[in-house]
């Protein structure tokens, strides 16, 4: 059977429009369920009280504090290492096979799943190294895997500061340091804000690999050795065990709204300072 | 300006790690208990209860399954372990103290028409030799059998006390939790699983095994037969802190509360006089 | 060119030793998986692990036949759901659609690409479970409900990677195209959509890493029976839900048969890995 052309457009487009819908339905109907179920559960009694009885009862408290300390090490560690290495991949080398391993090695470190870091850091960190489930050992997997979000956000923003900023800082007799700590890094730093950003939403949302390091503890965090539940961690536990359907649906609402919040900062960030410049 | 920006970060760094690291110095503050994930919710709640008597003493309670806690014990990453299987051979060098007894029950969803299943016919419907309700004089539909996952107690003590030599069936669904096993029997009308009878709620109902329900008086009894302990670990025997605390569970408040909560107290309730 | 004094010659061995630092986190967790994982693999012999099908840690008897099926049937699964699906939007919001409703569309879809994966997996508990239980039969908790969360899961990147090869097809080979008489649907399906291919693959290939890594919202949704499924309304376990579920309790050779879970987890998504570097690098040269 043969359609004409213009038949055949008719019917392909309304397809697309058909699968798109559905695509864009889907995606926003999980907002959408989580937000209109999540938003009546929150007041700020749920944000500053603890959670009490298995967190039947109680607020979420201790798990925003477990998640912001995370992240923080968790950032604390890769950024400096992350920077670096974009700093060296773009003024201190050219391309060869040595920056084409380190990129490699990158990529790939990207491309590992969370359950295999997550493997990784209880071998490592709370086996091996004795630091236990704890904010530290769930803090350094974390460190690990958003290391490679850092590194290529980085790249990008300091390959995008014109080569015109570093021949001026040369020619005013400035060292190759001097140009990147104080020409380079400061015209960089929106980008690598947005990949900081970008990280702290990845930790946030991370179950799989802190569950296994920094453990399921309730309780507030009192030291870097105390094993604590994230926010994530604590909402998979309440749904997946029905502890208490209205707390587990109002802490998924302040973890997405969180994350959308970081995502909607990246993206203007990106826009503005990364894709224009590029 | 460099030196400074560098300085001054520094010793915000400083700062925040002196906050993390001087704290956990207070060893004699705090206790660890670690182990049985069966025993953790209520050992949480009894800590939660032990810290507000005893301000500026922190009990962190620790899952990880009882092998994980006896071997906690051992090395000394904690001071009390929990476990809810007997001990094996190689490990009754450890001190024990019962702390309570936990029913293992059967349960199905509230709206299947069985209430009385026997030991062997329990044994089955999980080795997977009956598939429909339907041979069990229930509805024509097939049973959605739901275990736990290898390595864990409860699974452990069913295996041992209901399925002997049998092979739980591979089809199984298996869940890491006793509380999402709850949950998933409590959605689906056709399943079947088994949970501490102390987390047993009206969301799932429990069946009686050879015509005996899962009562406190039944155990007592020794009626029915699907019981293990929870227990308290030590490397010697307590004292200093771990000691109240473990003093603390046994003492007639908590086991009235460890009866109200579902589990066998060690001690008479509180309505029965003792001492 | 520029002053080489002592100083810059220490900055730049230290940045090269900072540089290494993700080469070497990627080798000690290579080193970390394969130390744990290999030696009960040859132990029991590999073809028992990777041909077994019985898994009974307490037995001794480590068979992950199962999981590696399904691992491999949900990914598929996600794939059947996700690329049509992903495919078409990005179709869709680059060439049919106003500017406007891609101008906001896009951002959308890409922010929902941060949503944890727990989030999905609870929507799935919640909604999708129940809806095929009552529908279809069976558990509800199976490789179709497995495979239509991660499918979902992987539509943000598939769209927005497509979005942007797509993007990066050249004007004038549409235009050149029409010229010639085409509609504008031929012009997509026989100038855009091959010129775009490689990226669009690689896409496809990100998206399936991305479905065979996820662990929290499998667990969620599959029943994790490890069994062969007989039918796509059956439980099924996957590589990594397997690692999650048991790591909680696991000791001594049962821990080590999960780390050996681990290693043949890694290299199903290496070898996915090096694949999507090669399209991608084959992409870029063009």
């Amino acid at each position: 059977m043969l359609l004409s052309p213009k038949t055949e457009q008719k019917i392909v487009q309304a397809f697309l429009y058909f699968f798109t819908s559905i695509a864009v339905l889907v995606l926003l109907f999980i907002l959408v369920v989580i937000l209109k179920n999540g938003l009546p559960q929150l007041s700020l009694e749920f944000l500053t009280k603890n959670p009490a009885d298995m967190g039947r009862e109680g607020g979420i408290l201790s798990t925003i504090v477990a998640t912001i300390f995370l992240t923080f090490i968790a950032l604390l560690v890769a950024t400096p290492l992350g920077v670096g290495t974009a700093i060296y991949l773009t003024e201190y080398t050219i391309e060869s096979r040595l920056t084409r391993i380190i990129r490699f090695g990158a990529e790939c470190l990207a491309g590992i799943p969370s359950i295999i870091f997550g493997l990784f850091g209880f071998i490592l960190f709370v086996n091996k190294l004795k630091f236990g489930w704890s904010i530290l050992s769930g803090g350094l997997t974390l460190a690990f895997m958003v290391l490679p979000t850092i590194i290529r956000t980085s790249e990008e923003a300091i390959k995008s500061v014109p080569q015109a900023y570093r021949l001026v800082s040369f020619s005013l007799g400035s060292t190759r340091w001097q140009a990147i700590t104080r020409v380079v890094l400061p015209s960089a730093v929106p980008g690598i804000v947005t990949g900081i950003i970008l990280s702290i939403g990845r930790s946030i949302g991370e179950t799989a690999a802190v569950i296994f390091t920094a453990g399921s503890a309730l309780r507030m965090p009192s030291s870097l050795f105390s094993s604590s539940r994230t926010m994530a961690v604590h909402f998979y536990i309440l749904a997946k065990e029905g502890v208490s359907m209205p707390k587990a649906y109002g802490t998924a609402a302040v973890l997405v709204i969180a994350i959308l919040i970081i995502n909607i900062m990246t993206y203007y960030l990106m826009e503005k300072y990364i894709k224009r410049k590029s | 300006m460099n030196r400074l920006k560098i300085t001054s970060v520094g010793v915000c760094l400083l700062v925040v790690f002196g906050f993390f690291s001087c704290r956990p110095n207070h060893r004699g503050t705090e206790i660890v208990v670690a182990g049985s994930t069966s025993v953790q919710p209520f050992a949480d709640k009894w800590a939660e209860l032990f810290m507000e008597k005893r301000p500026g003493i922190v009990v962190n309670v620790q899952g990880g399954g009882s092998s994980a806690g006896i071997q906690a014990v051992k090395t000394g990453a904690a001071h009390i372990g929990m476990s809810s299987r007997e001990l094996k051979e190689d490990e009754k060098d450890l001190y024990e103290i019962e702390v309570a007894k936990d029913g293992l029950a059967i349960i199905v969803h509230p709206s299947n028409p069985l209430d009385n299943l026997t030991i062997d016919q329990v044994r089955s419907i999980f080795s997977g030799e009956i598939t429909s309700w339907k041979t069990l004089n229930g509805r024509d539909k097939e049973i959605t059998v739901v275990v736990r996952e290898e390595g864990s107690g409860t699974r452990g003590a069913f295996q041992e006390m209901v399925m002997g030599k049998t092979r739980i069936a591979k089809r199984a669904i298996v869940e890491d939790s006793n509380g999402t096993v709850r949950e998933i029997v409590s959605r689906d009308p056709n399943a079947i699983g088994f949970i501490s009878l102390g987390l047993v709620n009206e969301k799932v109902k429990a069946i009686a095994l050879n015509g005996v329900f899962p009562t406190e008086g039944a155990i007592l009894k020794k009626e029915y037969r699907l019981v293990r302990p929870f227990l308290f670990l030590t490397k010697e025997e307590p004292k200093g802190l771990a000691k109240e605390f473990i003093d603390f569970v046994l003492s007639e408040e908590i086991q009235t509360l460890v009866h109200n909560e579902g589990l066998i107290p060690i001690r008479k309730g509180s309505g029965e006089t003792n001492d | 060119m520029t002053k080489l004094d002592k100083n810059d010659r220490l900055i730049r061995i230290s940045l090269l030793v900072v540089a290494f630092s993700a080469v070497s986190v990627l080798a000690v967790i290579t080193i970390f998986i394969f130390e744990q994982g290999t030696p009960i693999m040859f132990k029991y012999g590999l073809k028992s692990f990777l041909f077994g099908q019985d898994w009974y840690p307490s037995e001794k008897s480590f068979g992950l036949l199962p999981m590696i099926v399904g691992s491999l049937m949900v990914t598929f699964g996600a794939l059947i759901i996700g690329v049509p699906l992903g495919l078409a939007s990005a179709i869709f919001l680059t060439e049919f659609s106003h500017r406007r409703l891609t101008r906001f569309l896009k951002p959308v879809i890409e922010l929902l690409a941060g949503i944890p994966s727990v989030v999905y997996g609870f929507i799935g508990l919640m909604f999708l479970v129940p809806f095929i239980r009552e529908n279809f039969g069976g558990p509800g908790l199976s490789v179709l409900a497995a495979s239509i969360i991660l499918g979902i899961m992987i539509l943000p990147t598939v769209i927005s990677i497509a979005i942007d090869s797509i993007r990066a097809v050249p004007d004038s080979y549409r235009e050149g195209s029409i010229a010639l008489g085409a509609t504008k649907w031929q012009t997509v399906r026989m100038v855009v959509l091959p010129a775009a291919r490689s990226g669009i693959v690689a896409g496809i290939i990100l998206g399936m890493g991305r479905a065979i890594g996820e662990t929290m919202a499998v667990i969620m949704v599959a029943g994790n029976a490890a069994d062969i499924p007989g039918s796509i309304l059956q439980p099924v376990r996957t590589l990594t839900s397997n690692i999650a579920l048991e790591m909680g309790y696991a000791s001594g050779e049962h821990r080590e048969a999960l780390f050996a879970t681990g290693v043949i987890l890694f290299i199903i998504i290496m070898i996915l890995n090096t694949i999507a570097n090669l399209t991608s690098a084959r992409q870029k040269k063009r």
